[in-house]
């Protein structure tokens, strides 16, 4: 009882920071989708949310492609930095996280100059008589920018998952007759399990709720959820974007605790 | 004479540049219990990584059952490892870790469930199967990793120090059931240990390593009774070794004194060291041998008294189950069986003495010292 009290008073600034920043706003999302824009309960918030069903699918099909190439791309590149040398680790890894110090904005902006129609890879390819390519304002486009706005997301839990991985437990596989693919399939991968979902969450939740990447590289034709909810807060007031936020917050929990589940079985003996 | 299931040929191996083995020839008879001993870093675990494939030798060959298999990847050896710190599995219960080697090598379902079956009883696991890797005591853990291993089929079982993590009494019943599983498979155990009576008691054959070398392969008895240096007489049991000279056959000279011995075939007058087993060392009163000597220190062992006696400040230590006391003078009496006479070594004069050396000894090294009283210090005795 008295260590309860103790722990309870040395948390406690931890628990008004929870309470002002992440409990109250939620209860206000929540608030403002049941009411209309004089306050008043409505559920005209919600009925209205068929408008947008195609808007939510084209942003989870986005972001779900977007987490699958970054899963693609990250995994076989994780697992070679965890087993490559002390020094070669720290340098790979700090090159996988020098992008992230740079301006989303930017790093947006940039890939605009690089893919535009008269881009820097048109100007190159036409110089060479190919092209030009329509690229920008492509579902492709938009991608792109995900994957390379969130690459490092999935790459670093991986690989910190498969640095846990110990060698000894590799060997033994290898010794008791586990090929390269067997060992791959049946020890690496399970054992990289929660590194898989926690880069999977970190990637697709952004990646579902972003509004910048999809303006500026997808143009009017790939408007995402996020895009929506940011026009709707700036110009028909809170009620609407709060519908959509508290909705995307309750699907992408829904996606988190499927993913989970599924990931459970491979992970059932999982320490921890 | 048996087959030979592996043999490695003048094997070295060098990480950064710094010698691990050197030259290590080594043949190991189908189903002997083999160990290799020898003290932390002198290469052990390398020897069994060469063996089951995890590294491959600078130079030098490895054979398996008269074939070379330097290349043959490790998944591939019919040989398999405990290792030192067991890996197993922490994704899998009890029972997939140890089906583990059956399914990658795709038998079929209802012979693994035998197989798993007989080894789990075994190794003592049953009703452990469903268990999680963590919710198991060391003892048990290293239970899976032998069924695990075995499991399989092996013909040569590498097991990396496998009892070292246990406490005293599970430690000596898994000597015995080891020992067991061995007689019972048949097959060969390559066992690294650095506990001499671990090595002495299990194994038919002991390799004695140092410095990524073997110093010796033979019986626990050759072994203890005919070490061949000094190293492994003080790595093996207790000794007092002490510099002579041999005279000729079964006359040797040392602290002084000439001494009958059964050992032979030396140069004349060729130095050499001797070693004296402190429980060969017969207790009688001081003026029944010409070796004497103040007792400086008794430690109480259980079955017999450990002491250490400061004869002409070089100190022997002796093992008796006389009543001895701290203070006593005594008489140490050496039967020509009790000696072993060893050619001189890189090792010689630097173990065997139950003292901190100084100067003061020097004059042991000296075959002709006469007895002379000087008044010196007396070193004090060492652990
Ligand atoms: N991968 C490696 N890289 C560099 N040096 C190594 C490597 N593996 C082993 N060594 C060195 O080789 C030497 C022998 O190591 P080894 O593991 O064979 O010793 P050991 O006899 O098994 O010792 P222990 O009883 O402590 O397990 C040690 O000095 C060790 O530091
Ligand atoms: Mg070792």
């Amino acid at each position: 009882m008295v260590k309860n009290k103790k722990s309870f008073f040395v948390g406690s600034p931890y628990y008004i920071w929870m309470i002002i920043f992440i409990v109250v706003p939620m209860l206000m999302v929540a608030y403002y989708s049941f009411t209309d824009i004089d306050g008043n309960f409505t559920l005209e918030n919600i009925k209205n949310l068929s408008e947008y069903a195609d808007t939510f699918v084209l942003s989870i099909f986005l972001g779900a492609v977007a987490t699958l190439i970054c899963l693609i791309i990250a995994y076989p590149l994780a697992f070679m930095i965890s087993r490559s040398k002390a020094s070669t680790q720290k340098m790979m890894i700090m090159l996988v996280m020098l992008p992230m110090w740079m301006n989303l904005l930017l790093r947006t902006y940039s890939w605009m100059t690089i893919i535009e129609d008269t881009g820097i890879i048109n100007s190159l390819l036409s110089k060479i008589g190919i092209g030009p390519f329509h690229m920008i304002n492509t579902a492709g486009a938009v991608v792109l920018g995900m994957v390379y706005n969130f690459l490092p997301y999935m790459i670093l839990p991986l690989y910190s998952a498969m640095t846990k991985i110990d060698k000894n437990v590799l060997e033994a596989a290898e010794d008791l007759g586990a090929n390269m693919f067997q060992r791959v399939f049946k020890v690496i991968f399970p054992l990289s399990v929660p590194g898989v979902v926690s880069g999977i969450t970190m990637v697709f939740v952004p990646s579902v709720s972003t509004f910048y990447i999809s303006q500026k590289l997808g143009g009017t034709g790939y408007t995402l959820i996020g895009d929506v909810i940011d026009t709707q807060f700036l110009n028909s007031g809170r009620n609407m974007g709060a519908t959509l936020s508290l909705v995307l917050m309750v699907l992408i929990l829904l996606c988190m605790l499927l993913m989970n589940q599924f990931a459970s079985n491979e992970e059932e003996a999982m320490l921890v | 004479m048996k087959n030979k299931i592996i043999d490695l040929h003048n094997i070295t191996v060098a990480f950064d540049g710094e010698k691990v083995l050197d030259g290590i020839d080594l043949s190991i008879e189908d189903g002997q219990f083999v160990t290799l001993l020898g003290p932390s870093g002198c290469g052990k675990t390398t020897t069994l990584r060469i063996i089951g494939g995890f590294i491959s030798p600078d130079s030098g060959d490895v054979f398996f059952d008269g074939k070379r298999i330097n290349d043959l990847p490790a998944y591939k050896r019919q040989v398999s490892t405990i290792f030192q710190r067991y890996a197993l599995f922490p994704h899998l219960n009890v029972y997939d870790n140890i089906a583990f080697g059956l399914r990658v090598q795709k038998v079929p379902k209802n012979e693994i469930a035998e197989r798993v079956a007989e080894v789990i009883k075994m190794v003592n696991l049953s009703g452990f199967e469903k268990r999680k890797i963590d919710s198991l005591s060391g003892g048990q853990q290293q239970r899976v990793a032998i069924a695990r291993a075995i499991v399989t089929r092996p013909k040569v079982l590498l097991l990396d120090e496998p009892l070292a993590a246990l406490d005293l009494k599970l430690r000596k019943d898994m000597q015995v059931e080891l020992k067991n599983i061995q007689r019972q498979l048949g097959i060969t155990f390559i066992f690294v240990t650095h506990d001499q009576e671990e090595a002495l008691s299990m194994s038919d054959v002991v390799v004695v390593m140092d410095g990524g070398k073997i110093q010796q392969i033979g019986t626990p008895e050759d072994i203890y009774n005919e070490p061949v240096n000094a190293f492994v007489a003080d790595f093996i049991g207790e000794s007092n070794i002490v510099d002579g000279i041999m005279i000729e056959d079964n006359l040797v000279k040392f602290a002084g004194q000439k001494i009958r011995c059964v050992d032979k075939g030396f140069g004349k007058n060729e130095p050499v060291d001797v070693v004296i087993r402190p429980e060969d060392i017969d207790v009688v009163s001081p003026n029944e041998s010409p070796l004497s000597g103040l007792v400086t220190a008794v430690t109480f062992k259980g079955v017999h008294f450990e002491a250490i006696v400061d004869v002409d400040n070089f100190k022997w230590m002796i093992q008796t189950t006389d009543m001895i006391k701290e203070g006593q003078e005594i008489g140490l009496l050496l039967n020509p069986d009790d000696m072993h006479v060893m050619r001189k070594s890189e090792y010689s004069g630097m173990f065997g003495d139950y003292s901190s050396f100084s100067d003061e000894m020097d004059y042991i090294s000296d075959p002709d010292y006469v007895e002379d009283e000087e008044s010196e210090e007396v070193a004090e005795a060492e652990e």
